[in-house]
């Protein structure tokens, strides 16, 4: 049975992913915006999409154990600082491992107030996020006022990170041996969606960070140990249950521990890899909110990895497009008018009345938005992923159904 | 009766406990990098206690206390309003703009500047407000989104639209408010209770709103019939509706009540001291002020404290550069302050509860 559902849901995916790639090369064809579907946007947008999956991976265990991790961002700071640190001193790959121990080390602290403690979730996690954004900035400056570093606000660059592409399709590269690029030279023929789709997947398949590799492979990993291992469902249960979890002998306070030590850990690498392999150094306000469109992610993904993936390749995407054409985010304009209508018509269906208007009323807000600006302003393009997460958000919420436990306080032995 | 010096104590231990551990981690910080702590705080004092840091202390709580008090009204209906910084800076900006466009006399010049940074802040929030009530979206996540959305529409228009050419200066700027629509200072009256006036110093009339607000707060959420369905509405929403309260309306109510007032956070610097609102408009203020209302507890004194409390550090913290320690030490003091405070108050919690319990198991023996 639940094998059935899954290879359905698989094929759904599927569909939805070329039907997505389908309507995007209408809309490429029909506004001439070729960034829509080009490698570059596909391998950026892949490239941005990693840190925002860590983020929500962090999110998931967290939030799976009962913990609210909103800290998501700050450990995501100390994560990026501490890859920008160490990574300059000893290579990315240190880096990299200090920015996952420093996010631990942030998730401990959430951890001690929240479980151990009993502080409400959210004013620890935001706690947090102020004292990392503060304790980095402090330590910054006094390394710049000594002179290791350029500046309190970036940090000496780190050394790359190797690539490599998939074999035969992508063009990768295997001791010595120079595979052919199939995807890439069909991409070039311009076969209206052949093309289209054969650039997407040589985006997402050549010239990837080692890091990145790992990074996704991380999604089916975190779907193995929640779902299929013991410890998944101890740490699940105490998400949903804790009482009933603790009169089953899990140990909940550990569970619990667990669960969000891992989740600073995988926040801590996403931080790691917007400082060491998005860029090449630490810079402050480098992670801009990410950890919370992170958890956004995992909302919209329904506390599940391949939700939650979808969600943030889909923030991903509009990051990639704003960063590197606003003539495409022109166009995809379009798209959230055809989105909005489509809400509009099912809520009118539904005799909701006020949705129905204000949705309608948006669309034509965004209607005017592209007939009025041939290019949108600078400023205005920069917030397509945040407004893209709110679309998401209230497009999707109401069907979503978290651990029921999550964000509760539990006292071993039901005290307050 | 007979519990209530215990009462006080306790009540005392937590902030006392915060403050001891928040000295106890920068001096720490400050140690880990060859800095001696006792030079650093003594200059700190010395610097911090002057009539001229004072009042700029005060300057910068006022904002800080109005921030709070927007936040405080979302915490105490259950809900938690981190859209303040986006609220604030909308707020001040339409201010500035509209409030330099219209003709009015001077009272009536204010009051229309008010009304407008309310309802632009209210507007803003009430997107959240009705993502929330509507569609179920964390008020969360929706209002820190919308405040990254609201720093893009700010600049936006700002360069695009609001903008005036200030000569000599490559910073943008809105038209500069007419003297009808700036605050007035408090320094005349306080040179008649005998304070000195101080090179570049001054005290805000918007301390005195600030007062009302904070005064108003109390007497609403604590004293009056609205204020109590707030409250039983964010402690337990399903006993509230089962006793008529509407819960969802009380949200939205909460929500856009919230961003009007921070609005309102912004004026201060506005009316009293920058007259424009420019690109650098300062910043931070909606999130120094969660920590201001986690730390005073949602309670009007008590946020009043924190808010001093910040003030006094930020400004007093300026004069470690003098022996070469980064300012942003204050960061330090107050991040560990608000983290040992939230996890002091729940110790507290607990142990009165544990107290109450004796008692009552006392009691019932007898």
């Amino acid at each position: 049975m639940l094998e059935k559902g899954k290879l359905s849901g698989m094929r759904r995916t599927i569909i939805i992913f070329f039907g997505i790639i389908a309507i995007l090369s209408i809309i490429r064809v029909a506004t001439g915006a070729s960034d829509l579907t080009s490698v570059g946007t596909a391998q950026a947008a892949l490239l941005l999409s990693v840190p925002i999956v860590l983020a929500a991976l962090g999110g998931l265990f967290a939030e799976r154990a009962g913990v609210v991790n909103i800290g998501l961002e700050g450990m995501m700071i100390m994560g990026a600082w501490a890859g920008g640190f160490m990574g300059s001193k000893h290579g990315p790959w240190v880096g990299l491992l200090a920015a996952i121990f420093f996010g631990a080390v942030g998730a401990l602290v959430h951890a001690i107030a929240t479980i151990t403690f009993g502080v409400d979730h959210v004013v620890s996690g935001v706690a947090i996020n102020i004292i990392a954004a503060g304790l980095v900035r402090y330590i910054s400056t006094i390394l710049a006022q000594g002179g290791s570093w350029p500046g309190p606000s970036q940090s000496p660059d780190v050394e790359p990170i190797g690539q490599n592409g998939l074999p035969i399709l992508s063009g990768g590269k295997y001791f010595g041996w120079q595979s052919p690029d199939i995807l890439n030279s069909i991409g070039e023929k311009n076969w209206f969606l052949i093309s289209d789709i054969s650039r997407v997947l040589r985006g997402l398949t050549g010239e990837l960070s080692y890091v990145t590799m790992i990074a996704v492979a991380l999604v089916p990993i975190s779907y193995y140990i929640l779902w299929k291992t013991s410890f998944g469902l101890r740490l699940r249960s105490t998400g949903e249950s804790p009482i009933a979890a603790e009169s089953l002998g899990v140990n909940v306070y550990a569970m619990k521990y667990w669960g969000v030590l891992l989740s600073g850990g995988f926040a801590g690498l996403g931080g790691g890899f917007l400082a060491i392999v998005a860029a090449n150094h630490y810079q402050e306000n480098q992670i801009g909110g990410r950890g919370y469109i992170g958890l956004a992610a995992m909302l919209f993904g329904n506390w599940r990895p391949g939700g939650l993936l979808a969600g943030s390749a889909l923030f991903g995407f509009a990051d990639a497009l704003q960063l590197r054409d606003s003539a495409a985010i022109h166009a995809l304009l379009l798209l959230i008018v055809a989105f909005l209508l489509f809400a509009a018509w099912r809520s009118f269906k539904k005799g909701q009345r006020i949705a129905t208007i204000v949705a309608l009323a948006l669309a034509g807000f965004f209607a005017w938005f592209f007939v009025a600006f041939e290019e949108l302003p600078g400023q205005l393009v920069t917030m397509t992923p945040y407004l893209a997460t709110l679309i998401v958000l209230s497009l999707a919420s109401q069907r979503l159904r978290g651990p029921a436990a999550a964000g509760l306080p539990y006292r071993r032995g039901g005290l307050k | 009766m007979r519990f209530k010096p215990g009462k006080i104590a306790l009540s005392i231990a937590a902030p006392v406990f915060a403050a001891v551990f928040s000295l106890a981690v920068s001096s720490a910080s400050l140690l880990a990098t060859n800095k001696s702590p006792r030079e650093a705080f003594s200059l700190m004092w010395e610097f911090g206690s002057g009539a001229g840091s004072l009042m700029e202390a005060v300057n910068l709580a006022t904002s800080y206390y109005i921030a709070a008090i927007a936040i405080a009204l979302t915490f105490r209906a259950g809900l938690f309003n981190i859209g303040v910084e986006g609220q604030l800076r909308l707020g001040s900006l339409f201010a500035a703009y509209f409030g330099a466009m219209i003709v009015l006399p001077p009272v009536l010049h204010i009051l229309a500047i008010f009304l407008i940074a309310m309802f632009v802040g209210g507007l803003w929030a009430s997107i959240a407000a009705y993502m929330k009530v509507k569609r179920g979206v964390s008020e969360v996540i929706s209002t820190i989104m919308l405040n990254s959305v609201a720093g893009g529409v700010s600049a936006y228009l700002l360069s695009k639209h609001f903008m005036v050419k200030v000569e000599g200066s490559n910073d943008l700027a809105t038209k500069p408010l007419p003297a009808s629509g700036q605050f007035p200072d408090l320094m005349p009256v306080l040179k008649k209770l005998g304070v000195e006036e101080q090179p570049g110093g001054g005290v805000y009339g918007m301390l005195l709103v600030a007062i009302v607000l904070g005064i108003a707060f109390w007497f609403v959420v604590n004293r009056t019939r609205f204020g109590f369905e707030l409250r039983s509405s964010g402690m337990n929403p399903i006993a509230a509706r089962v006793s008529g309260v509407n819960s969802k309306k009380m949200t939205f109510i909460a929500l856009v009540a919230s961003g009007a007032i921070a609005g309102l956070a912004g004026l201060p610097t506005l009316l009293g001291d920058t007259h424009s609102y420019t690109l650098g408009f300062r910043g931070g203020v909606g999130f120094t002020a969660i920590a201001i209302a986690l730390l005073g507890r949602n309670s009007a004194v008590g946020m009043a404290i924190s808010a001093l409390l910040f003030g006094f550090l930020e400004v007093a913290s300026r004069t470690l550069e003098l022996i070469d320690i980064a300012p942003e030490t204050y960061v330090i003091m107050q991040g560990s302050i608000l983290l040992s405070a939230v996890i002091a108050y729940e110790v507290v919690r607990r142990y009165q509860l544990t107290l109450q319990s004796h008692a009552l198991a006392k009691a019932g023996d007898k």
